[in-house]
């Protein structure tokens, strides 16, 4: 059973790769569009990579309202 | 296309298109690559006639208020549909917004009945303010079997029996209220008639016609104006057809182009950027020959279609370009903020028919168009047929705010008649937008004389809406502003607001306040958040009943600061 921890972690790694931001400089509860420097349309490419990671699929309403990494995990947490 | 001067409200007019063109597709819908429903305007009207008669059943009259929350989909324009066979107003609320803000415009509304996706339902029902909640009926659509709806209903079971009767309403009677803006702080209902969207569509469709076969991607959140218009009345009373998708990721937005054989979309300024971006990536990936070739492609293309757009002759010099937008492209509309002329060039210069314009909630969508005859990206085109535009109060260079007159300018803002004293003066909207039209009629705009911004997702954020969620810091007293509005700027794109910050005497501002504007920033939606602060040592001027005199505080900032004394957030 993965952990809300690990999942965390896993969204953390994703997000460094991908948008090319060093680990060390993301934490749980960063806003994410300000942390990654990105768009509401960069989210949803980020929402695609996680989706391609966990084996789920998130619809997009999943994305709404939510901008910490920490909730994010937890809405994927939620459809493992 | 109908002619539709001969129909009085959207519903005659809608109900004159489903009998028109029976076998007609009107919608289809895919989730991702999935397509989940395609139907023709029978079938359309087949699912919408016992919802319209279920609301009868329910004692749904005319002028009764109805909202919708939905994501781009078939069951917002069967719901729709529904609500203006029975002469109901529509009240479509941005589903985007969190589920208190919801909540807060459905009470504004007075809407009676509400059509609500079953995610969105979910957090309605957990917000603090749910107890305000009004409508005394709610549909939920796609809620799981046994899913508790705390006394909603299911949309899909909530269907009557026997032909319901049809509410005709007269043109000048209230067929949409749209918020342009305003939860917390003032609510802008823009009082929609239905002479306003009839008038709009006639203005628009002769130079975006609609027949049966052409598409429209439906990509704008359909309760935005123009995704109504261009996503539903427009494409409906030509036996066009809608095509939704469930997700806004690129990639199936990419794939839908080919697809579907989209003829036409329209898109916000981030969406246009995004596919910039794409095709630039795209380019630098060929090898440095094909590169050079695909450049002279370019400059022969922008050379032979400065004066007035030829379609084909792009299709053939620039294929595989167009072919990845589908090969049937007519038209690829940019609206709801503004866009950067370099963006526009950039796929005019590819052949790709691009159509920016100007407009508002407030005169029903599209104010100005770009006709591109012959293409000025450094404008935002010439008034549509119907509307007057003018400029007053202009200065030395002829810049002065843009006025605007015609049919299609909404009658009011919903129980707030001073403010619509103050926004339509003599039959004339003022826009609070400052613009400058040349010989030609072109319109050039050049910032806003009003305190709110406008984001790339074609979004208004007025100051006094976020405000709340400053409320309790350690501060004597505090107000935000648009930076623009602080410090006048000739631009239109990358608008951010300022909150201004007056300590308690003696106070420091320390590391600790920082950080707990930074996390009431977060609170609120990410674009609405403020970008930074600024410390202000004096009391704000004041009425007599203690409303912060914005103005006033205004000019005695810009009179002692510059942007630059703003410690971003």
């Amino acid at each position: 059973m993965t952990t809300i921890e690990k999942t965390t972690d896993e969204v953390l790694q994703l997000a460094s790769a991908h948008f090319k931001v060093p680990r060390q400089q993301l934490r749980a509860d960063d806003d994410f569009f300000k942390t990654l420097g990105i768009n509401s349309l960069q989210a949803l490419d980020l929402l695609t990579r996680l989706e391609q990671h966990f084996h789920i699929e998130l619809p997009d309403y999943e994305l709404q309202g939510v901008s910490d990494f920490r909730t994010l995990a937890e809405r994927i947490q939620s459809r493992l | 296309m109908l002619d539709l001067k001969e129909y009085k409200c959207l519903g005659e007019a809608l109900r004159a298109a489903l009998d028109r063109w029976p076998d007609e597709v009107c919608l289809i819908e895919a989730d991702r690559d999935r397509e989940k429903a395609r139907l023709a305007y029978r079938q359309f009207k087949e699912a919408a006639l016992p919802l319209a008669r279920a609301l009868q059943d329910a004692g749904f009259q005319s002028g009764t208020r109805a909202a919708i929350i939905m994501t781009n989909q078939s069951k917002w324009l069967i719901s729709a549909y529904a609500i203006f066979f029975r002469g109901g107003v529509l009240v479509p609320v941005d589903y985007k917004l969190t589920p208190a803000e919801q909540i807060e415009l459905l009470a504004h509304s007075k809407a009676e009945f509400l059509v609500v996706e079953y995610h969105a339902w979910k957090g309605i029902i957990q917000a603090p303010n749910f107890a305000t909640l009004g409508a005394r009926a709610v549909l939920v659509t796609e809620a799981p079997a046994g899913a508790d709806l705390a006394g909603a209903k299911c949309w899909e079971d909530f269907r009557g029996t026997g032909e319901p009767v049809f509410v005709a309403r007269e043109r000048k009677d209230p067929a949409c209220i749209v918020y342009s803006s305003g939860t917390a702080g003032r609510p802008k209902g823009c009082v929609l008639t239905h002479e306003n969207y009839l008038e709009q569509c006639m203005a628009v469709t002769p130079i975006f016609p609609f027949s049966p076969g052409a598409r429209y991607l439906s990509i704008i959140p359909t309760n935005h104006a123009i995704d109504f218009m261009g996503g539903f009345i427009m494409p409906f009373t030509g036996g066009g057809a809608v095509v939704h998708l469930r997700t806004l990721r690129p990639e199936f937005i990419r794939d839908a182009f080919t697809r579907y054989k989209i003829t036409y979309m329209a898109v916000v300024p981030l969406i246009l950027t995004n596919l910039q971006r794409g095709l630039r990536e795209r380019f630098a990936e060929l090898s440095p020959m094909k590169r050079r070739a695909l450049n002279a492609v370019i400059s022969i293309n922008r050379a032979l279609t400065h004066g007035r757009p030829r379609l084909g002759l792009s299709r053939a010099l620039l294929k595989d370009v167009h072919q990845a937008f589908g090969g049937s492209l007519r038209a690829l509309l940019v609206g709801g903020a503004f866009t950067e002329p370099a963006t526009i060039a950039f796929f005019h210069d590819l052949g790709i028919p691009i159509y920016n314009g100007y407009g508002c909630t407030e005169a029903c969508t599209a104010i100005t168009l770009n006709d591109q005859k012959p293409f000025r990206p450094d404008t935002v085109g010439r008034p549509v047929r119907g509307m007057e535009i003018r400029t007053r109060d202009q200065d030395a260079e002829g810049i002065g705010e843009v006025i605007v007159r015609s049919k299609t300018v909404m009658s009011q803002y919903l129980d707030d008649p001073e403010m619509t004293a103050e926004t339509i003066v003599d039959g004339w909207l003022l826009t609070g937008d400052l613009g400058r039209i040349d010989a030609s009629g072109h319109l050039q705009l050049f910032g806003r004389r009003k305190n709110m911004i406008v984001t790339e997702e074609g979004k208004n954020i007025y100051p006094e809406d976020v405000e709340s969620v400053f409320e309790g810091i350690a501060a004597k007293e505090y107000c935000v502003f648009a930076a623009n509005f602080l410090w006048p700027a000739r631009t239109m794109v990358g608008e951010q607001l300022v909150l201004v910050l007056h300590p308690e005497s003696g106070e420091p501002v320390g590391e600790q306040t920082a950080a707990s504007l930074a996390e009431r920033n977060r609170r609120l939606l990410n674009y609405k958040r403020v970008s930074g602060f600024l410390i202000w040592d004096f009391d704000f001027p004041r009425t007599a009943s203690l409303k912060i005199k914005r103005a006033e505080l205004a000019e005695q900032i810009r009179q002692a600061v510059s942007r630059e004394a703003v410690v971003p957030l």
